[in-house]
């Protein structure tokens, strides 16, 4: 049984590697794109930039297109419908708040990241982001107990509370906190329908039919279809904090396998991501 | 006279232009000058209650104006009083105690007027350092302000010139001949007194002075010589060359909130402020006038260091900014996003709750948000001990408190046969007694001081809602509501609003930390979470209630109903209390 596990680990880690590619190509993308940001310039140019950054390094096809949200958008301020996510021609300022959340599919790998910043300073995002570090803690220690998502999604919601801010990631379409996310097949044509890769949407629906049969959701939501252990694969997750008109969230790849091995089981993609990083200086100041 | 108003003041006379003006100062010469000047019909005295406290930190200057107190009076009188002379006046003072650096100037009623003049004239320039204006407009400004409306009278504007014109009834009187001279030095003079304690709410003591009668019918040539003219001419150029700091007094008989709706374009550095109050602030607000002018001279004199409830975000800034807000039931729910609302508002915030970790936490972010100050107090409200000694606390340390949030509680469902007297005794100690407790303590404290204030206590839709499942908890804030209605009753001659809020269903943990009276443990923690999460779908966010509680400060509102659900009890208990009794007796799966 251990020798099988570990087959199977090191038959994925060929695959992570894939993944892991992709998810620093898109890091690379948003930090790049973010020391670009400047006073004057709109959500739909941040978008831009990125979608070219990505494209010229060889991106064809996307889980979903770039966003970015400036000022008040950070938090989803009285999102209503879904259009809203969209890139808008809000214009950034100073110390102004930014996310740049973008999916890219490069050689069949899919990546989902989100990346938080201010234009200059902003003490309050600031505060968001480091106390960002216990959700991705929380989220990794439950999910090798093999704790039920929504039990999980609950109790990270509990920490915001504490926290003092509010669950913002419950504005996502199904409120999830993460999705799976998965290889892509590469075409010559790659459409998008909503700002989502057709490839990408037919794997989740894939997945949405699968897991309708067997009992589970590649949906993370705090909804009873999500009343199960973690299922092994990859999982973005996205906790998105919101505290009276500033968010920020980060977005990671999830690792799940059917190891018995806690450690096994579940971590993080890589531990090399601007987010992670900064958590280490902080520790060490 | 001065004399008494004044302890330890050094007093000087400033000849200028045929006058000599009787000047006073306080505090040590060596720090920032503060000039106050006075309006009509006053004499420096107004300005003794704030001058003391601005002592402490600042050269504190006062001076009668030309014609008033112990300052002589122009001869002849007409043409005697234009601000031209003023403006000379005061030049000539500030010459005389601050030779060397410019001063900061502030002024009330014609005080302020005058002090308009002096910030938009160049031949002040260099000399005035900062600006505090209350209750007296630029006439320049003025004029602008009546001319735009009246060159395109829309409705709105020929509103705001009719409630204008009618404020100023005083200034038509003043323009007769003798009449008001006669009336001054006769009964108006003798009466004056009574009339501001009853009207205005000026506390009685040693203002007005004996010199009132002289003063006001001298005085009226204010009126006369500058009036017409200025409404007639405006100055085209009467920009301020200094920071102003414009507090407006939202009680004011004499002049309209609307007077200042342009005046950012006049004085480009502009720091509004509004206070609940009439129009003789410097008697009846004297803490918070020395508290802005101190942050005000301050942020000028060190621009490093700018007060941070200056570049507070919240709309309600010129409100709440460096007032003294606590809240209690603050580490979490509504009661933690009520402290973020008055932070934002650039208010100084006191966080307490039993929680102390999450009173702490609260302060902290507090902070973040634009709170000029804020603490985190571990108190179980209904302990009344450690309720007095808590007071006792932020009197001596951060002052008295402005506004008194009592909002802590706990939930308690579950039948009344049910429900045994421990559970009774601790949901009204929390729920009744906390709020008791606070109106109590705090509440004195705020009438002691006479300068205004207000108790906003978190009562619930439960409160007019009647329900089998909730009894204990309803009784509780019902009696909430009534206690709040019937201190507003009382509190309301001395200026100190009290408001009921009723939420409604609100996304807090109340649902998490509730009791179910009547059922073993298991049962009450799934009844728990089952609850959590109809709240959680309902997902009503404590934020709009702290919105509203902001609103209802700002407003005195007596009873706040928040949510719809909320809104429409509120209405039924009015109009339809059948229904509500029919609906009482259904009893909600959980």
């Amino acid at each position: 049984m251990a020798g099988d596990t570990k087959r199977r680990t090191g038959q994925l880690s060929a695959e992570l590697r894939g993944f892991r590619e992709v998810q620093r190509l898109a890091y690379a993308c948003a930090e790049t794109v973010a020391a670009q940001l400047r006073p004057g310039v709109t959500e739909r140019e941040a978008a831009r930039m990125q979608r070219d950054w990505l494209r010229e390094r060889g991106v064809r096809d996307w889980f979903h297109l770039p966003f970015a949200w400036f000022g008040d958008r950070t938090a989803f301020a009285n999102f209503k419908i879904p259009l809203q996510f969209f890139p808008t021609n809000r214009k950034l300022e100073p110390g102004m708040p930014f996310i740049l959340d973008m999916a890219p599919v490069h050689q069949g790998y899919a990546a989902d990241i989100g990346y938080s910043g201010s234009l200059g300073l902003n003490p309050v995002q600031d505060r968001l982001m480091s106390d960002l570090r216990h959700h991705r803690a929380l989220i990794l220690e439950q999910a090798r107990e093999r704790r039920s998502l929504r039990e999980i999604y609950e109790n990270v919601e509990r920490l915001m509370t504490r926290q003092g801010y509010a669950n913002r990631h419950r504005a996502y379409p199904f409120g999830v906190i993460a999705h799976k996310i998965d290889r892509v097949k590469e075409r010559r044509w790659s459409p998008t329908a909503f700002g989502f890769g057709t490839q990408s949407l037919k794997g989740l629906a894939g997945d949405v039919l699968h897991g309708h049969r067997e009992g589970w959701s590649p949906l993370w939501s705090p909804y009873r279809f999500s009343d199960h252990p973690p299922q092994p694969g990859l999982w973005a997750v996205e906790p998105h904090l919101g505290f009276r008109g500033t968010g920020a969230k980060f977005e990671e790849i999830l690792v799940v396998t059917d190891s018995r091995d806690p450690e096994e089981s579940a971590f993080w993609l890589d531990e090399e991501l601007p987010h992670v990083r900064r958590w280490a200086e902080e520790k060490t100041a | 006279m001065s004399g008494t108003a004044f302890a330890g003041a050094r007093e000087r006379r400033v000849s200028t232009g045929g006058v000599e003006l009787c000047v006073v100062e306080l505090g040590e010469a060596d720090r920032p000058t503060v000039v106050l000047v006075h309006g009509y019909p006053d004499s420096k005295e107004v300005w003794s209650e704030v001058a003391e406290r601005l002592a402490a930190r600042f050269h504190v200057v006062l001076y009668d104006v030309r014609g008033h107190g112990r300052s002589t009076a122009p001869v002849p009188l007409r043409g005697g009083f234009t601000l031209e002379k003023l403006t000379d006046d005061f030049l000539a003072v500030a010459d005389a105690v601050s030779p060397d650096r410019p001063v900061h100037l502030v002024g009330h009623d014609w005080g302020s007027v005058q002090g308009w003049e002096f910030a938009t004239t160049a031949r002040t320039e260099g000399r005035i350092a900062s600006f505090t204006s209350m209750s007296g407009p630029s006439l320049d400004h003025f004029g602008h302000w009546i001319k735009k409306r009246m060159a395109r009278p829309t409705p709105r504007r020929a509103a705001q010139l009719l409630n204008q014109g009618a404020k100023s009834w005083y200034v038509y009187m003043l323009h007769t001949p003798v009449l008001p001279e006669l009336a001054w030095r006769g009964p108006l003079g003798k009466r004056w007194p009574k009339i501001l304690q009853r009207i205005e709410k000026v506390p009685s003591g040693s203002y007005p002075t004996a010199s009132l009668p002289s003063d006001a019918a001298h005085g009226a040539w204010l009126y006369r010589d500058n009036v017409r003219s200025r409404m007639r001419r405006p100055r085209a150029d009467a920009y301020a060359h200094v920071p102003v700091q414009l507090i407006t007094p939202t009680g004011d008989a004499f002049l309209s909130e609307r007077l200042y709706d342009d005046l950012e374009l006049w004085a480009p550095d502009l720091l509004r402020r509004t206070l609940p109050a009439k129009h003789w602030v410097p008697r009846t607000r004297p803490d918070q006038l020395a508290a802005w002018i101190t942050d005000f001279v301050t942020s000028r004199e060190e621009p490093a260091t700018r007060a941070p409830e200056q570049r507070a975000p919240g709309r309600y800034a010129d409100r709440f900014g460096g007032q003294l807000v606590l809240v209690t039931g603050a580490a979490s729910g509504i009661g933690r996003a009520t402290a973020f609302a008055f932070a934002e508002a650039g208010a100084r915030v006191v966080c307490v709750d039993r929680d102390a970790e999450g009173a702490a936490r609260t302060a902290d972010m507090a902070r973040l948000v634009g709170a000029a100050e804020a603490w985190g107090e571990c108190v179980d409200v209904s302990d009344e001990q450690a309720m007095e000694k808590l007071a006792a606390k932020v009197a001596a340390e951060y002052g008295i408190v402005d506004v008194l949030v009592n909002n802590a509680g706990i939930g308690l469902s579950g039948p009344f046969l049910e429900t045994t007297s421990e559970d009774w005794k601790k949901v009204l100690d929390v729920n009744l007694w906390g709020v008791i407790h606070g109106c109590r303590i705090f509440g004195k404290q705020m009438a002691e001081r006479g300068q205004g204030g207000h108790i906003v206590n978190t009562a619930s839709a439960a409160a007019y809602l009647p329900s089998r499942t909730l009894p204990a908890y309803s009784t509780s804030k019902a009696a909430v509501l009534m206690l709040s209605e019937c201190l507003r009753a009382e509190l309301a001659s001395q200026s100190i609003g009290v408001s009921a809020i009723c939420p409604g269903i609100v996304n807090t943990n109340i649902t998490a930390t509730s009791r179910f009276a009547g059922v073993d443990e298991a049962e009450e923690k799934r009844r728990q979470a089952r609850s959590s999460r109809l709240y959680g779908l309902r997902n009503f966010p404590p934020e709009k209630v702290a919105d509203a509680i902001v609103l209802a400060v700002v407003r005195n509102q007596a009873v706040v109903p928040v949510t719809p659900e909320s809104k429409g009890a509120l209405w039924m208990s009015r109009f339809a209390p059948g229904t509500l009794r029919r609906l009482a007796r259904l009893e909600p799966r959980l």
